[in-house]
């Protein structure tokens, strides 16, 4: 079996599952947002069950339209304290100790290796970097699975991607998974899990592995999963907030598909309006000139990515034709950027640092585009009006291209700085 | 069941930020939702459906954000049915689970036109276009599915299931 079918069977009490087989797993832990809670807790209580599965299940966290940004907003996130106070949600972050959820829980140890974890929104498929089975449901998947602790499965097929060779400098994680998406396309990996392999993953820090994962998404993918060695070892020992277990796919299994990649062949890579697929190498695009910079979500708003863009920006000043919003991911990256003199970095550059939200990401606030604006961002999707109005665009990069573009005012490499 | 209507037409890769963009999510009230449905593709299109439409697309529909606003959108602005080639994962869930009738068709996706008048007879899975005279097969829908279906959408079959007691 492939590691993603072990930790099915292990959630399901069976020897052995099989792709396409249906089954009805126990879950680690549930998570929404915002967002997403709501219509959860209004379905939960059409359930009527009297109590949660398990009030230290359930992570509640308000991250995408926070803090509150309007009225309506406010009474979403209101909903969900409210629910979290009544049922004793012990996994509720409020404003100012909350951070963008898929940064905030492997962090916080509260997702570990081995685990099967769902979510109310699309990019919980991150946790796969640590050996986890994790996917996006739905809100009602979410309320049926807080009142029974188990969801309803249909076992994926695997395809395996396999990385080899040196990675060129400033490429990572997100560069390969942005080169990986446009080889297969938006629905490459369509109901599939993505098993990311090789001797470049085994090398691949876990920041660079979690922004792989958080990306199978937009290839269509049911989940990500890498299978757990010494790096996540060292991650999750000292997080983790309960017992772990490592899975590894066997030798002789069978994937649906299996692609190979010479790193040392990928460079700096830029997906363009408005599909991720649509990627072309970053040095190409030279006379895209750029509205705004945006450096955060949860795809590159950790500390690694913070560092790599304050490189680049360090002793540099933000175009005077861009507006450059960094947002570290949460409280607690916040506040090792702030002692590492990041954020000093960034704001000499004349940069504005937000606290952690996923704001613009998703067009919510915090960085919105007016009609015919231009961003590049380090978030996950360029769908058309996706930062802002429906004639805006938005490009994706990683953090150190984004920096670099902040600099010179269009898409550009750290190179073209002498970096 | 019959499902009868007329059809708009929608391409590939239609995401969920197009189907309700993010900036409408501060609610979860169907209606308001049901006001900006698919803005991001036709800014009049909340205006044009009427009660009863049927959307025909093509690979990949509902791709993107987890977002159940949009097939709670699409419902609520009147559509009974969505066929598309494919769809992508968490729309496909979120439509049952909501009780949002959709049919996977290559046949179908690939020869109805828009403002087409179609049939879907869905037990049998069987399209009929009733303006160019012509049939299509729909996948079949998975047993389970069916069972989903059959109880109202997965809030009920949690009920049934889990005998759920308050």
């Amino acid at each position: 079996m492939t590691i993603t079918e072990k930790i099915l069977a292990a959630h399901s009490v069976k020897e052995e599952v099989s792709p396409g087989e249906l089954i009805n797993a126990k879950v680690d832990l549930i998570l929404a947002n915002d967002v997403t809670a709501p219509i959860a807790i209004s379905e939960f209580k059409k359930i009527g069950s009297k109590d949660v599965f398990d009030r230290d299940r359930i992570a509640l966290i308000p991250d995408h339209f926070t803090p509150q940004k309007d009225i309506k907003a406010a009474e979403q996130c209101k909903i969900v304290r409210d629910f979290s106070r009544e049922y004793k949600i012990s996994l509720y972050f409020e404003v100012g100790r909350m951070g963008i959820e898929h940064v905030l829980l492997p962090e916080e140890g509260l997702v570990v290796p081995g685990d099967l974890v769902i979510g109310a929104d699309s990019h919980t498929c991150t946790y796969g970097a640590l050996g986890a089975f994790a996917t996006g449901v739905g809100s009602t998947d979410v309320a049926a699975a807080m009142a029974t602790g188990e969801c309803w499965f249909k076992v994926p097929e695997s395809i395996k991607f396999i990385y080899y060779g040196k990675l060129n400098k400033w490429v990572g994680g997100k560069d390969l998974i942005l080169h990986t998406i446009g080889d297969i396309g938006v629905d490459g990996a369509l109901y599939r899990a993505m098993e990311f392999d090789g001797e470049t993953i085994g090398a691949l820090s876990m920041h660079g592995r979690l922004t792989m994962c958080n990306m199978a998404i937009e290839a269509g993918g049911k989940s990500g999963i890498i299978v757990p060695d010494s790096i996540t070892e060292s991650y999750v020992n000292k997080r983790a907030k309960r017992l772990y277990k490592f899975y590894k796919s066997d030798s002789d299994v069978r994937y649906a598909e299996v692609h190979e990649y010479d790193c040392s062949k990928i460079s700096l890579t830029v997906s363009c309006p408005h599909l991720p697929s649509n990627v072309r190498p970053a040095a190409e695009l030279f006379e895209v000139s750029i509205d705004q910079v945006v450096i955060g979500s949860c795809t590159n708003g950790r500390l690694e990515d913070l560092r790599d863009a304050a490189i680049v920006i360090k002793g540099r000043k933000v175009n005077p034709n861009v507006r450059m919003v960094v947002i570290p991911a949460t409280q607690k990256i916040y506040r090792e950027a702030m002692k590492e003199g990041l954020l000093d970095i960034f704001i000499e550059a004349e940069a504005a640092v937000s606290t952690p939200t996923c704001g613009p990401c998703l067009g919510g606030h915090m960085g919105i585009l007016a009609k015919g604006e231009r961003a590049i961002a380090t978030t996950n999707r360029n769908f058309v009006g996706r930062m802002g109005h429906p004639e805006s665009e938005v490009y994706l990069s990683n953090p150190a291209v984004a920096a670099a573009s902040a600099v010179l005012g269009r898409i550009g490499t750290p190179e073209e700085l002498g970096l | 069941m019959l499902i009868r209507g007329r059809v708009w037409r929608f391409g590939n890769d239609v995401n969920t930020d197009v189907i309700i963009p993010a900036r409408y999510l501060n609610t979860s009230n169907p209606k308001e939702l049901a006001m900006h449905v698919m803005e991001g593709i036709d800014r009049d299109f909340s205006h044009k459906v009427k009660a009863g439409d049927i959307i025909v697309t093509g690979k990949n529909f509902g791709c993107g954000s987890s977002r159940e606003h949009a097939p709670i959108a699409i419902k609520a602005a009147g559509i009974q049915a969505i066929i598309a080639k494919s769809f992508a994962r968490i729309f496909y869930r979120n439509a049952f689970n909501t009780g949002l009738p959709i049919f996977e068709s290559s046949e179908a996706s690939e020869k109805i036109e828009e403002a087409d008048e179609i049939e879907i007879d869905a037990n049998r899975g069987v399209i009929k276009n009733m303006t160019r005279q012509e049939e299509y097969k729909a996948n079949p829908i998975p047993k389970f599915m069916q069972e989903l279906i059959a109880a109202g959408g997965l809030v009920e079959w949690t009920k049934k299931k889990f005998k759920v007691t308050s």
